[in-house]
């Protein structure tokens, strides 16, 4: 089913046209509103009357995510701060997350993007839909929440955390739908295998999203809960899910373009990439009101497929995710940068040792070691002492990051140290 | 009394102990002593040895991390009971012993290794 099918199918030369109106408009507003974007307009020599068409984008400045952070908490404010009805936080590179603000209109075009993915995977108001993404600063709980009751399904808030109440729930109220991560229903397909409750679930699709799965694991999904599984993609940064979503074709995940205008990069030279080449995604906010983004370097690796697909839509398709541009990590969902765990071992140890990150996929969950070197100043004759150390340092990495990491103390010299720059990180998952 | 010990972080692993006790034994030093505590993950070997500042420049050539700190010997007379008889004294005095073990020697008594929260204390206790 086709949610706004005037919108999602419409030519892509009316839509070009649109998107054209869209860029002035908001370019115009941002130029006027936020002062960290007129003075990066100015050094660029842009104004907002040179902006006319969609293909003058390329004269407009990025955005990273350093200047959300320098600008935290309302600095790319474009509205009033009463304007504001909601913010939602990722966690940023160290200690300090990243807010971003929502106005009434922001929320509801969430909603509305959010219903569209929904509809891809077939959900219906005759649908009732569990949401096992967490409720809270994360945007995944109440963004999947306000978009299936705008679809009008009924909503069970599962959030997360309770997978033995989430299978009663499933089985006692015949849930038809779930929206959660891939890894975390992969987990509910194995206790629903082990109770033998496999036949017992009404469950028809699910729409998964916030960490990068495989077509792999999509199978497995679809053959041991005998359902369909979407693929729905989104940062906080743009909105949160709902940015983009796969339709039954599988074909690569159609982004909104009227509200999200992407762009492929190259990351290094920051040239725009020729239609169908690899490069770094891009994304233009062209409706949001309270923190819209140009240009918002998302350091996702795709490409883009713009031929009309299959399902009617004409969105563009982004296509597999090939990585990163930089050294994010997700892990079990969460945004993990190393640096955040160099931040709390600074603040537990005094300085930085040594340190290695693994992260692996066991049993469909992901795995977070840190193992760290344990050089003589931190170190102890007394057990007690070393355990408080490893301790200490779990708990600081899960105040940073939010995530729990399993914490090793190995011997100096245990871990890689290659020339130059320290390799930090093996990521085993082979996620893309 | 006090002397020193050194004590060196080892990995739960086998073959570590080896690689241990070979660069000792290669700088030439001569233990009395050794405990080794352990974790599933790793262990402490705390040694006492004749030149524990040489021992602990050997493992630190070799990449390892030790340390040296003080802790109590008590010579142990052959009676019934003097052990129990010091660790008396210790607890008496509110001192608690984060671990104890044996050294023995070939020429005058074994020597009983005390580590406490409180050394100063415990030896004050000891008189």
């Amino acid at each position: 089913m086709i949610w706004n099918e005037t919108k999602e199918c419409m030519s892509r030369d009316e839509l070009a046209a649109m998107q054209g109106k869209r860029l002035q408009k908001q370019v115009e507003r941002i130029y006027h509103n936020v002062e960290f974007y007129r003075k990066k307009m100015q050094q660029a020599g842009v104004e907002p009357a040179d902006i006319e068409t969609v293909e003058d984008i390329v004269k407009l400045p990025f955005t990273t995510y350093e200047d959300l952070r320098n600008n935290y908490p309302y600095g790319l404010l474009a509205v009033p701060r009463q304007e504001i009805v909601r913010v939602h936080a990722s966690s940023g590179t160290t200690g300090k997350p990243k807010v971003l603000c929502y106005t009434r209109r922001d929320i509801d075009i969430w909603s509305e993007c959010v219903a569209r993915a929904m509809s891809m995977a077939g959900i219906t108001r005759d649908d009732i839909i569990q949401v096992g993404y967490g409720y809270g600063l994360f945007t995944g709980g109440l963004g999947a929440h306000y978009g299936a009751e705008n679809l009008g399904a009924m909503v069970i808030p599962m959030s997360t955390g309770n997978t033995k109440k989430l299978i009663d729930m499933m089985i006692d109220c015949e849930v038809t739908a779930i929206a959660c991560t891939p890894s975390y229903l992969l987990h509910v397909a194995e206790a629903l295998e082990e109770q033998e409750l496999v036949d017992k679930v009404k469950l028809k699709c699910a729409v998964c999203g916030a960490e990068p799965w495989t077509d792999a694991m999509r199978d497995q999904i679809e053959k041991r809960l005998n359902i369909k599984a979407y693929d729905i993609y989104g940062l906080t940064e743009i909105m949160g899910p709902g940015v983009a979503c796969d339709c039954g074709y599988h074909k690569g995940l159609h982004i909104f373009e009227d509200h999200f205008l992407p762009e492929i990069i190259d990351p290094d030279t920051l040239e725009e990439k020729a239609h169908g080449e690899l490069g770094e995604l891009c994304i233009t906010t062209l409706t949001k009101e309270g923190m819209p983004l140009l240009r918002y370097r998302t350091r996702d690796l795709t490409s883009l497929e713009y031929g009309q697909c299959e399902c009617g839509r004409t969105m563009a398709r982004i296509q597999r995710f090939k990585g990163r541009s930089d050294d994010m990590l997700v892990i079990r969902g969460v945004n993990v940068f190393p640096s955040q765990v160099e931040h709390a071992l600074l603040t537990v140890a005094g300085t930085t040792p040594n340190y290695f990150i693994t992260v692996d996929r066991v049993n469909n969950n992901d795995t977070f070691d840190v193992a760290i070197e344990v050089e003589e100043r931190f170190f102890s004759d007394e057990i007690r002492k070393l355990e408080k150390l490893r301790s200490d340092v779990e708990d600081a990495i899960h105040q940073t990051v939010g995530i729990k990491a399993k914490v090793k103390l190995v011997e100096p010299n245990a871990l890689p140290h290659s020339e130059g720059k320290t390799k930090h990180v093996e990521d085993k998952r082979k996620l893309s | 009394m006090l002397v020193k010990q050194v004590s060196i972080f080892l990995e739960n692993r086998p073959g570590t102990l080896d690689e241990a006790l070979k660069i000792l034994k290669d700088a030439n030093i001569n233990m009395e002593g050794l405990a080794l505590a352990d974790t599933s993950e790793f262990g402490v070997m705390r040694i006492i040895v004749d030149k524990p500042d040489e021992a602990k420049q050997a493992m630190k050539s070799a990449g390892y991390t030790s340390i040296v700190n003080e802790v109590i010997a008590v010579e142990l007379q052959p009676e019934v009971g003097y052990l129990a008889g010091v660790v008396k004294k210790i607890s008496s005095a509110g001192v608690n012993i984060e671990y104890m073990y044996a050294a023995p020697s070939k020429d005058s008594a074994a020597k009983m290794i005390i580590k406490t929260d409180d050394a100063e204390k415990a030896q004050e206790a000891l008189k």
